[in-house]
């Protein structure tokens, strides 16, 4: 089933076409990554998706299992919630709020869902825990946590390993296997890291002003560009 | 001290005084954390200084105070909250902008019109205990209202207060919860105005929240604690400005600034004793 459908897609910032001609499907069960060079437009698109910044030209349909309330995101980190008090449980409950409508509080079913979510993520211990004292890849699993609060179907993840070492890398990148094979969720994920990207996504975005490729990761190991962009990454 | 208490409790406008601060030093706590964690926190001056140059405009006209203040006051929050998506004037410029203009607009009008009398005074320092009998049921009735909307959009306060974007991305109403949180901190501020005066009405906002946050770990004790400390500091505030017959705001604001300065050493303590 097709979640996600770009027909001819552009997207603007202030008059000035920052993306254009974008083609591409997201369908139920892919793991795509989005790549490109710094300021190729990953971000933009990654907005555009979430319809947090509107269309400039072309189409972006939603799949009928996609309602609102079936989307998780995970940002990157702002600056303001450094110093934020508030305790995790608080943060990742507050993933649930899209399913709360016009209900001023959470019920039992909510309490269920955050503590299933963090349980899966193995974040249960840090529920009391204030999310400013928490190292870097505590916190991205708490956002993570809330993401998956707030969606059963589709994660967009927006440069998800910046600032992480190496080994917190290499376990949030198996976390998210795990997410996209247990829980069947389809994922699309922005990234720098054209290797890693090629070694855990089925499907690849290419993106440098425009759509330079499309397609499963084999075909893009394939074109020149995927050589190309996978090499001269590896070599610096 | 006691005896000092029930000789206050005496006076019928001190009682009143005592009511409306009470209500409003909680409302404004309670608010004040979402603004400043927002990085909002001097919005309660830029709205202090559109508040003041409305009365002003209304006392010309001779037209009811708050009825023309508190939707101007409203229409100012909003903007304020959006002016990062509506222009590239960054949020504090856009408040630096606000406060001189409006302060400007106000002591025109003043000067042009009735000149500088009590009234206009009381509004620029604060002086609760002008407030007549019904501006106190508009002040109950209104903080009341504040109160029961922020319980019943607490949690969408907090969602919003942590990561609009997220909240938007996910289909939250974020910008009808901006707008809900403007519309209340204006109605706060306008009320409040009276108590602390145009100049020193951001203390209520910031002070119990800054406080609160040196030591408290959830967002919902960092509420809770600041509304406390906020009534705490009003009353102590309002003792002191009767003892030394000292305006009421700067009293107000000297206890802040003391109860801040204590838990900035509590907090510093306890990170002393987790790192030994």
């Amino acid at each position: 089933m097709v979640l996600l459908q770009c027909r001819d897609l552009a997207f603007a910032y202030e008059g000035k076409t920052v993306l254009k001609a974008l083609n591409f499907t997201v369908a139920e069960g892919d793991y795509l990554c989005v790549v490109g060079e710094n300021g190729a437009g990953k971000s933009t698109l990654l907005k555009g998706l979430l319809r947090l910044l509107p269309p400039a030209a072309g189409t972006l349909n939603r799949g009928p299992g996609l309602q609102d309330g079936n989307i998780g995101y995970l940002p990157q980190k702002t600056r303001a919630q450094q110093d934020f008090p508030a305790s995790v449980y608080e943060v990742v409950r507050s993933g649930c709020l899209n399913k709360l409508g016009w209900h001023p509080f959470y019920g039992r079913a909510e309490d269920q869902r955050v503590r299933e979510k963090m349980a899966l993520l193995d974040i249960l211990p840090l529920k009391d825990r204030c999310f400013r004292n928490l190292s870097g890849g505590q916190q991205q699993r708490v956002l993570l946590a809330r993401a998956l609060c707030a969606t059963g179907k589709l994660l967009l993840l927006d440069e998800p390993v910046t600032g992480l070492d190496p080994l917190m890398t290499a376990q949030f990148y198996k976390l998210l296997r795990r997410l996209h094979e247990q829980e069947n969720l389809t994922i699309v994920a922005v990234s720098h890291d054209v290797r890693q990207a090629v070694r855990e996504a089925n499907k690849i975005l290419h993106l440098g002003q425009g759509q330079l490729f499309f397609g499963s990761t084999e075909a893009y190991l394939q074109t020149r560009l995927g050589q190309y962009f996978v090499e001269s990454v590896g070599a610096c | 001290m006691l005896g000092t208490v029930t000789a206050m409790l005496g006076y019928p406008f001190l009682v009143r005084a005592l009511i409306v601060g009470t209500l409003v030093s909680l409302c404004a706590a309670l608010l004040g954390t979402s603004l400043v964690l927002k990085r909002y926190s001097m919005i309660g001056d830029g709205l202090a200084h559109v508040g003041f140059a409305a009365l002003a405009i209304a006392y010309a006209f001779k037209a009811a105070p708050l009825s023309i203040a508190i939707p101007v006051c409203i229409i100012a929050a909003f903007f304020l909250l959006r002016i990062k998506e509506i222009s590239r004037i960054q949020g504090d410029a856009a408040t630096a902008l606000l406060c001189s203009t409006a302060l400007a607009v106000g002591v025109m009008t003043v000067s042009l019109t009735t000149g500088m009398n009590t009234d206009v005074c009381n509004y620029m320092f604060g002086s609760i205990l002008s407030m007549s009998k019904s501006d106190v049921y508009l002040s109950v009735v209104l903080c009341l209202l504040v109160l029961f909307l922020y319980s019943f959009f607490y949690h969408k306060i907090f969602a919003i207060t942590f990561d609009a974007t997220f909240a938007a991305a996910t289909g939250v109403r974020a910008n009808l919860y901006d707008m809900i949180l403007a519309i209340l901190t204006a109605c706060t501020v306008v009320l409040g105005m009276r108590m602390m005066g145009t100049l020193l009405i951001s203390s209520l906002i910031v002070f119990p929240s800054l406080t609160a946050m040196r030591v408290c770990r959830t967002f919902k004790g960092t509420a809770f604690l600041a509304g406390l400390l906020a009534v705490l500091c009003f009353w102590a505030g309002l003792v002191f400005s009767y003892v030394g017959s000292v305006p009421t705001g700067a009293c107000i604001v000297v206890t802040d600034v003391a109860v801040l300065a204590v838990f900035c050493f509590l907090e510093k303590f306890r990170e002393r004793r987790r790192e030994a």
